[in-house]
């Protein structure tokens, strides 16, 4: 279990923007993710949790290098991805794929359900005529398709179903990671809970490893055993699922975690509730200091003048705020 | 792994492919197919002219000139007495070889080089794009008559001179389309998946734009013959005693009041053509579209 299969330090994904059209410089750069590293065990599932814009998915794409980092390592089995080009990064894509959020753009429209999942096995030339056949149908079935669909079009399936699809594309190499950017968060609701059982029973047959990106603090909860919290390209807090939930050390997880709503009216009505006030900062200038003291309820004078680095509070829990360094407020 | 048995004596459902299913819808549309029976029978008779027809084409009569359209000659004859029928058919010969040479040529090159262009982006694409907006800046009637004349007068050469002018719009289409459609998922999906530019490019990309592609390709088809006939009438073009639809329409139009028939069958079966060319290429669009209803 402490085995590491993926270890990130120092990412940074920035996106230059240009002026001018004859001679473009570059005046400034959206600062998408800024500097994080974390590490992803063998075997578990780590929840990425993060409101919109806050650089989630990029970190879900930089480790796949679907998007080249600006800078900093992804070390997959102590390989830097970050430093591979061409064929070599090729071959190891076959042991890390990704799971879309939006199963209605992420299956190619004029092709059929038989050849999308074959695509993967076509690729790196794993199996062809029967074989091919026998698998992709082998696949659809493991994720709860009917295998004879495999000559229809994505656009005659539903939006759980095309996850599906879309799951057993991600299945097809056999891969050691995947990376599931919300997947379930474009889907109903009754279909998000069937779509959570399946990524963990597959999780369980395969041996997998999840990186589980989401918004919804309560979908995370059901499948991972770490949470990273991440605000404005930062990781602000990242700790086991039951410390998580049960104590929350960053002043933004506590806001997430109390904006959860929970099925019992009498306590929803007692229970009080954090409101974070204004509006995520641009992350194209990002607020200096802690990035979240224009909205903590915390912010000290030392917040907005010192970056607090993320620290390990005993037992793996780490969080980046100065409220544990100094005597905490009253309030707290 | 029990469960491979288990698949493996499923009914599947009727086989299909993309072709065969666009094939499927294509045979629905009654006007598509009415206009691709037409333009094969235009082709056929285009190439079986010099067999079928009992005048070869250039054999002057002098006994039988200006006739008007007759048992014997059943589209007339010219004002050298030559039979308009065998004329007309080995025009549109000519007019149809020039069309589709100059669209392949500016399909092929169009599309790679759009699609290469908009898959890379970035300073490729600004450098191939600049390139084209320097030839389209050229008046391109101008670039096809110097070519012409440098070159010398050469049917072949004419081919190519009009498909080197024409692939610039094609490319543009392309490059906007694939622009688009590289940033869908699925493309991303593909490229996580380690599938190889150049089958994105072939699997993903282009057929995912193929629709404005066809359009604009039998498009192409008419404006390619359209400019044939100009420069055939500027004496760049075919030169008599061959005859395209071009320069049999603007010969018959300076005896347009003696001798309407001389206009008229070449202009017709100019327009018949165009007309099916236009029709064919939407029904086409529509057939290659999964997403429409069989």
């Amino acid at each position: 279990m402490n085995d590491i299969l993926l270890e990130i330090q120092q990412l940074k994904v920035h996106f230059p923007i240009f002026k001018g059209t004859l001679f473009p410089r570059e005046v400034g750069a959206v600062q998408a993710v800024n500097g994080i590293g974390f590490s992803v065990r063998r075997g578990e599932t780590l929840g990425l949790v993060g409101e919109s814009g806050c650089g989630k998915s990029t970190t879900g794409r930089a480790l796949l290098q679907l998007i080249r980092p600006t800078s900093g390592q992804v070390l997959f089995e102590g390989k830097d991805l970050a430093d591979m080009q061409g064929e070599e990064l090729r071959r190891m894509r076959r042991h890390m794929q990704m799971i879309f959020q939006d199963p209605f753009a992420s299956l190619n429209p004029r092709m059929t359900v038989g050849d999308i999942v074959a695509e993967p096995l076509v690729t790196f030339d794993i199996a062809s005529g029967k074989e091919l056949q026998t698998r992709v149908q082998h696949l659809l079935h493991e994720v709860g398709m009917d295998p004879k669909f495999i000559r229809r079009y994505p656009h005659e399936f539903s939006g759980g179903q095309r996850q599906r699809i879309g799951i057993a594309r991600a299945l097809a190499l056999n891969p050691k990671f995947i990376v599931a950017d919300e997947p379930i968060s474009a889907l109903d609701v009754s279909i998000q809970a069937q779509i959570m059982n399946l990524l963990a029973d597959l999780k369980e047959r395969h041996n997998l490893t999840y990186l589980f990106i989401s918004h919804d603090l309560a979908a995370v909860r059901h499948l991972s055993h770490r949470v990273a919290v991440m605000y404005l390209g930062k990781i602000v807090e990242l700790a086991s699922h039951d410390d998580i939930y049960s104590t929350p050390k960053h002043p933004y997880t506590q806001a997430l975690l109390s904006a959860v709503p929970i099925p019992d009216p009498a306590v929803q009505k007692k229970r009080e509730r954090i409101v974070l006030r204004g509006d995520l900062p641009s992350p194209l200038h990002p607020p200096a200091g802690c990035r979240f003291h224009t909205r903590c309820p915390y912010a000290m004078p030392h917040c907005i003048a010192v970056d607090p680095p993320l620290r390990d509070y005993g037992d793996g829990h780490f969080a980046a705020c100065h409220i544990f360094d100094t005597p905490p407020p009253s309030k707290l | 792994m029990s469960s491979i048995a288990a698949v493996s004596d499923i009914q599947l459902e009727k086989k299909s492919s993309l072709w065969l299913d666009a094939w499927c819808r294509l045979k629905k549309n009654k006007m598509a197919m009415v206009s691709s029976f037409l333009v094969v029978a235009f082709f056929l008779l285009a190439i079986a002219v010099p067999i079928l027809s009992p005048f070869p084409i250039d054999e002057v009569h002098y006994d039988s000139i200006g006739m008007a359209p007759n048992t014997l000659h059943w589209f007339g004859t010219d004002i050298l007495g030559r039979d308009m029928l065998a004329r007309t058919f080995y025009g549109l010969r000519i007019s149809l070889a020039v069309g589709l040479t100059a669209t392949l040529v500016s399909f092929a090159i169009g599309v790679v080089y759009g699609a290469v262009a908009g898959f890379y982006g970035g300073k490729v694409d600004a450098l191939m794009m600049r390139f084209v907006d320097v030839v389209y800046g050229l008046p391109y009637m101008f670039f096809v008559i110097i070519v012409m004349s440098v070159f010398g007068n050469n049917i072949l050469i004419l081919f190519m001179a009009i498909g080197a002018v024409s692939w610039l719009t094609m490319a543009r289409i392309v490059r906007g389309q694939v622009l688009s459609i590289s940033q869908k998922e699925f493309v991303e999906a593909a490229r996580s998946c380690g599938v190889r530019n150049r089958t994105i490019i072939f699997r993903h990309l282009i057929p995912n734009a193929l629709g404005p592609i066809i359009v604009y390709t039998t498009l192409m088809v008419p404006r390619t013959i359209l400019v044939e006939a100009f420069l055939s009438f500027l004496g760049l073009g075919i030169q008599p005693p061959q005859a395209s639809l071009g320069s049999l329409a603007s010969d018959g139009a300076s005896a347009m009041d003696l001798y309407p028939w001389l206009i008229l069958f070449p202009g017709v079966v100019l327009a018949i053509l165009l007309f099916a060319l236009n029709y064919f290429g939407d029904g086409l669009r529509d057939a290659l579209d999964p997403r429409m209803k069989k």
